[in-house]
């Protein structure tokens, strides 16, 4: 095919994702992102290294926050798993939309594995857009030199907001501890543009911080199949309401 | 349990709990993807339903991260911690949906009323 990118050397593609990766505004959402899991995971008691790890084999910021505060609040190991489980669930459509890109690429399955890893929102909205241009013997290369080096960032900037934290006078340290939840939550709403989606929205504001109150068990999981529940059911509405509208 | 065994097991069970609770319950959705990835409609009711239940949970947890703060953040009053979210999400819509003045604007108004609150 005409007009696709390519690379001399599989090293070479790997090189160029890499490169796009760090040159993209995801690199510093991903540093100021990990800075704040960073502080939290100092806040809470947890080792960096046990973040970083979690960086490496979780790699997906919201299930990460998750584990840390289920974590840290006690919560049964159960529970803290329902809630990972929950969250990642739209982790499927992602990877289920990626790899049409790549298969066909080659014929090793096992190829495929480490892409599949790599998914998380970050790398899978520059892949989505970055890989048709690029000629297919060359996507996975690039693909996970694209996952390599937002990892990194996202591995670094973890080390960074916890020693920070521990460094900070009290003022700065709350400041970088506000930054989880500012940015997720702005962040969130940026990704929320379906109705469904706003319902889940609000829906989990409310929802999680009330059942924790109340000390309900299992309030996280509770909050996210409610959310999800109320979601689905204004999804349909809205769906009756356009069919049967003139 | 004791001894060099003992010892190891309590260094290395974090990271048992880790890949326990945090790495097999987040991957098998990944796998999934990868073994069952055909013919999957990216508006399909499945995702709608996934992409609300993951939106709602990270809102939720967030939501409990300024409500019920631990450490620094704790430290800081509940009123502040709530106002400076409300005044960030304001500043986000109002840039036009921007991440980076939602943040940045609640940030400040976190900073600013502490460094008051403080006196």
């Amino acid at each position: 095919m005409a007009g696709l990118k390519e690379f001399s050397n599989q090293p070479a593609a790997f090189r160029a994702g890499a490169r796009s990766a760090w040159t993209s505004v995801f690199a510093l959402v991903l540093a100021g992102t990990y800075v704040g899991l960073g502080a939290l995971a100092h806040d809470f008691g947890f080792s960096p290294w046990w973040l970083a790890a979690s960086t490496i084999v979780v790699w997906a910021a919201p299930a990460q926050v998750i584990l840390l505060s289920t974590l840290a609040n006690g919560s049964t190991l159960i529970e803290a798993a329902i809630a990972v489980t929950l969250s990642a669930i739209r982790l499927f459509p992602m990877v289920v939309a990626l790899l049409p890109l790549l298969r066909g690429a080659t014929k090793n399955r096992r190829a495929l594995w480490l892409p599949t890893h790599f998914t998380a929102i970050s790398m899978w909205v520059e892949s989505l857009r970055l890989l048709p241009g690029i000629a297919l013997p060359f996507r996975i290369a690039f693909c996970n030199g694209l996952g390599l080096a937002y990892m990194a960032v996202a591995f670094a900037f973890g080390f960074v907001g916890f020693y920070l934290a521990a460094g900070l006078p009290v003022l700065l340290a709350a400041a970088l501890l506000f930054l989880t939840p500012m940015s997720f939550i702005t962040s969130t709403a940026r990704n929320s543009r379906a109705v469904s989606d706003k319902v889940a929205f609000v829906a989990g504001i409310v929802l999680g911080p009330l059942l924790a109150w109340y000390q309900v068990g299992l309030d996280l999981m509770w909050t996210g199949i409610m959310g999800g529940a109320l979601a689905y059911g204004a999804h349909r509405l809205r769906r009756v309401a356009m069919e049967t509208a003139p | 349990m004791s001894g060099v065994f003992g010892e190891s097991l309590r260094e290395f069970w974090p990271f048992v709990v880790l890949m326990l609770v945090g790495f097999l319950p987040n991957e098998i959705w990944r796998v999934l993807g990868l073994v069952l990835a055909h013919g999957l409609d990216e508006e399909s009711e499945m995702v709608v339903v996934a992409r609300a239940v993951a939106t709602a949970l990270i809102t939720g947890v967030v939501a409990k991260l300024i409500v019920f703060s631990t450490g620094a953040l704790g430290a800081m009053p509940f009123s502040l911690r709530v106002g400076a979210a409300l005044g960030g999400f304001l500043a986000f819509v109002l840039a036009k949906r921007s991440v980076f003045a939602g943040v940045a604007t609640g940030e400040a108004l976190l900073l600013i009323g502490g460094y008051f609150a403080s006196f």
